[in-house]
């Protein structure tokens, strides 16, 4: 039911303070276009964000860096495993 | 989508099972409270490297499951009125009440439209003047947003052919008093995903005072063996906080304008849980100003008290007091074709992912 979906901005239309109109991005998931509205996102997304998106709102925005240091976060962590188990015996 | 695959590389994985062993120093009885992830760990067999010492319950994280049979018969009465169209996500359409499902009133003659975001309910309402569209609100913080802005956009557009019967619920309050029952012994939560990109990882520092360990997660494999291993590592060293290892979506502070949109059309009121009972201020109705859209008011709903189908254990089943194949009903009379409990109708629910994935969790 929660589940959200990552896609790439397009286009955007309409301003970020104004409700009265709407407020719509285009993204692009696997090749097909679709439009999702962006009235509840949390910081209006340039074109070339991405945008989470449950039930047709887009939730969150995210440069791609961002993404792309999220992966590598956790492949730092899984190549430094033995100095990660140092600390957890420590904690112990 | 190649930040996705990147995600669910399988090389990625392996190491991190290997330390999520020998992180775990202490007992971990874990919770976790979202539907996606009950899927997800299921899926991607995350229970089958589970360590001696580690078990993970499922909570009340399937909207669905967690929608009253009094509201479910409250829904089937609103589909029935002569003039409404009920729009509704699709999880619901097979839902039993105390006697039949949307789906069986859609067979008698209902109005019953399947929609993807509360906004094509709009547009429901915009193609068919004739009809008052009631879109049925079932759902956690992920989706109450989206509910509010289309709310607002009606107003803005005048559309006075179009209300919400809400039975929106909030996740932390009804997590507390659940963690109040001193059987069900958990140490740790696996805090959801995309509820919390709206409420933020801050919500859980209550838990972390009461001594939970909390780690909020994404949905891909390595995101979740990764929340294991850093519950494990809480737990072990007895130092529980809340730690954000979904921060590409998830914020301290969350969604600021999103909740800003919730708190402008909706208000917290008490509200049934599907096993767990009335939670005060676990729900979320429509403020006065914006009466005209609260389909309970316009149609003067009443909700009736209704009785569990027979035999069913689906509310000990949302509390984690029990598991699905405990269940007299299970896989006999009660599956997914032939659902009696909300559980097994859900693609979210315990239930049906017990079946689907089988019990041994192989």
């Amino acid at each position: 039911m929660c589940l959200a979906v990552p896609m790439k901005v397009e286009q955007t239309y309409g301003d970020p303070d104004d409700f009265t109109q709407d407020q719509i991005a285009v993204v692009n998931m696997d090749g097909v276009s679709r439009k999702i509205r962006l009235d509840v996102v949390d910081r209006w997304p340039e074109v070339g964000d991405y945008v989470i998106v449950h039930a047709g709102f887009a939730i969150h925005s995210m440069i791609e860096e961002e993404a792309k240091k999220n992966i590598e976060l956790i492949r730092e962590m899984a190549s430094h495993m033995p100095e990660e188990l140092l600390l957890a015996g420590d904690d112990t | 989508m190649k930040y996705i695959d990147e995600y669910r590389d399988s090389s990625l994985v392996k190491p991190l099972v290997e330390e999520l062993k020998k992180s775990l120093t202490r007992p971990v009885r874990l919770m976790e409270v979202c539907g996606t992830h009950t899927m997800a760990i299921f899926r991607n067999g995350i229970r089958s490297i589970l360590p001696d010492g580690m078990e993970i319950v499922s909570g009340p994280g399937c909207p669905v499951c967690v929608t009253s049979a009094s509201h479910m018969d409250a829904f089937i009465t609103m589909a029935e009125i002569p003039g409404v169209r009920v729009a509704i996500f699709g999880d619901l359409f097979r839902v039993p009440g105390s006697n039949g499902s949307l789906a069986n009133a859609a067979a008698r003659g209902a109005l019953v439209d399947v929609v993807y975001s509360p906004m094509d309910a709009l547009d429901l309402a915009r193609g068919n003047p004739e009809d008052t569209v009631v879109f049925l609100g079932v759902g956690f913080e992920t989706t109450t947003p989206g509910i509010a802005a289309t709310i607002l956009a009606a107003h803005h557009e005048k559309i006075d052919n179009f209300c919400v019967f809400s039975t929106q619920k909030v996740i932390p309050g009804p997590l507390e008093a659940l963690m109040q029952d001193p059987d069900l012994n958990i140490n740790a939560l696996l805090c959801p995903g995309h509820v919390s990109a709206i409420i933020g990882a801050g919500a859980y520092q209550p838990f972390v005072d009461q001594g939970l360990a909390c780690v909020v997660a994404g949905f891909e494999p390595a995101d979740l063996v990764n929340g294991l291993i850093l519950l494990a590592k809480q737990v072990g060293s007895a130092t529980p906080k809340v730690e954000n290892i979904y921060p590409r979506v998830v914020s301290w502070e969350g969604n600021k304008r999103a909740l800003a949109m919730v708190e402008e059309i909706f208000e917290p009121t008490d509200m049934e849980w599907r096993g767990l009972g009335v939670i005060e201020q676990s729900g979320l109705a429509i403020r006065e100003k914006f009466h005209e859209y609260d389909a309970e008011k316009r149609f003067d709903i009443e909700l009736v008290p209704t009785e569990e189908p027979k035999g069913c254990l689906c509310g000990a089943i949302l509390k984690g007091q029990t598991v699905p194949p405990q269940c007299p009903l299970f896989g006999t009379r009660c599956t997914p074709s032939t659902p009696i409990g909300p559980c097994m109708v859900s693609s979210e629910g315990t239930c049906a992912a017990y079946y689907k994935y089988g019990s041994d969790d192989s």
